[in-house]
C-alpha cells in the first residue's frame, strides 16, 4: 500500500515507479513537485524512480501567483 | 538609541537564535517582499535577496513597494526598507535573474530558502534545484494565494524539507488582492522561524 498526501491509498505492485502511481491517480497536471517518503524526486526521474511498499508520497500542486 | 530593544515585544529567546541565522529569498515580489519585512522584523541576522524587476505601479497593490520606489530596482528598494526597519540587518541583494546555477552560487550559505517566485515553472526548478545541491536545508514555498477570501483554504503541507503554503489550487489569472498574498508571505516567513528555531525532523514535524 502506498500513502498519497496522506489521504488517498494506492495498491503497491512490484516496480512501481513514480511516473506509474502520477498514471494511476489521474495526476496530468506537470506541475508538481513529488516526494518520496521526504525525499524530492526530480523531474526527470519520474520513469526511473521505485516507489517502495508502504511509501508515503507528497504530490505538491504549484499554481502561479507571488 | 538601542536597536536590540526594537525586539523587546519579540518571544523570548527569537531574537538571539534568529540573528545568528542566514535566509536567501528568491524573488522579490508580493511573497519576497511581504516575508522578508516579517524576517527582519523578528530579528533575523542575514538576508539574501534575490530579483530582476523593477518596481512597477501594479506591484503596489500587494508588494512590500511605496510610489517613490517605482522604477527602483526592487532588490535596492527592499533592501533599503528592511534596513530602515533594522539598520543592523546584514542585507546582501543581488539583481539577477536566478538560474539553478546561480542558485546554488549565490544561496550557498543560508541556512533556508524562501521560494517567492511567481511563476509555477520557476518554483518548480529552484524546489528541484534547492533540494538535489541542498538535501539537508528546508525550502519554503507558496503555491495558490490568489482570488478573493477563503482565508480557511490557506494551509501548511510538509513533507522532508520541503514546506509549502497556501491553498494550491488558484491561480493569478484571479488577481491577487494584498491581503492573502500577504497571508500567504507571512505564512512562510512564520514557518521559516519556528524551523530556524525548533528545527525539522525527518517526516517534516516540527
Amino acid at each position: 500500500m502506498v500513502i498519497i498526501n496522506n489521504r488517498d491509498k494506492l495498491e503497491w505492485q512490484e516496480s512501481m515507479t513514480v511516473r506509474d502511481l502520477l498514471t494511476k491517480m489521474g495526476y496530468t497536471y506537470s506541475l508538481i513537485t513529488v516526494t518520496v517518503n521526504g525525499e524530492l524526486v526530480p523531474k526527470e526521474n519520474y520513469e526511473d524512480h521505485a516507489v517502495p511498499d508502504g511509501a508515503d508520497v507528497t504530490v505538491f500542486h504549484l499554481a502561479h501567483g507571488g | 538609541m538601542d536597536i536590540e530593544e526594537i525586539f523587546k515585544r519579540n518571544v523570548p529567546g527569537v531574537r538571539d537564535i534568529l540573528a545568528k541565522k542566514n535566509v536567501a529569498v528568491a524573488g522579490c515580489g508580493g511573497l519576497g517582499s511581504n516575508a522578508a519585512v516579517a524576517l527582519t522584523r523578528a530579528g533575523i541576522g542575514k538576508l539574501i535577496i534575490a530579483d530582476f524587476d523593477v518596481v512597477e505601479l501594479s506591484n503596489l497593490n500587494r508588494q512590500y513597494f511605496f510610489l517613490a520606489d517605482v522604477g527602483k530596482r526592487k532588490t535596492d528598494a527592499l533592501a533599503a526598507h528592511l534596513l530602515a526597519i533594522n539598520p543592523q540587518l546584514n542585507i546582501q541583494a543581488h539583481f539577477t535573474e536566478l538560474t539553478p546555477g546561480t542558485v546554488c552560487e549565490l544561496f550557498a550559505e543560508a541556512d533556508l530558502l524562501i521560494e517567492a517566485f511567481d511563476r509555477a515553472e520557476s518554483k518548480a526548478w529552484l524546489i528541484e534545484t534547492w533540494c538535489v545541491h541542498f538535501p539537508h536545508k528546508p525550502v519554503v514555498c507558496a503555491s495558490g494565494l490568489s482570488g478573493v477570501g477563503n482565508t480557511g483554504t490557506l494551509t501548511v503541507r510538509r513533507s522532508g524539507n520541503i514546506i509549502m503554503c497556501g491553498d494550491f489550487e488558484t491561480d493569478m489569472s484571479m488577481g491577487l488582492i494584498s491581503s492573502r498574498v500577504a497571508i500567504a508571505a507571512n505564512m512562510q516567513a512564520n514557518e521559516a522561524i519556528e524551523i530556524l528555531i525548533r528545527g525539522i525532523d525527518k517526516d517534516g514535524h516540527h
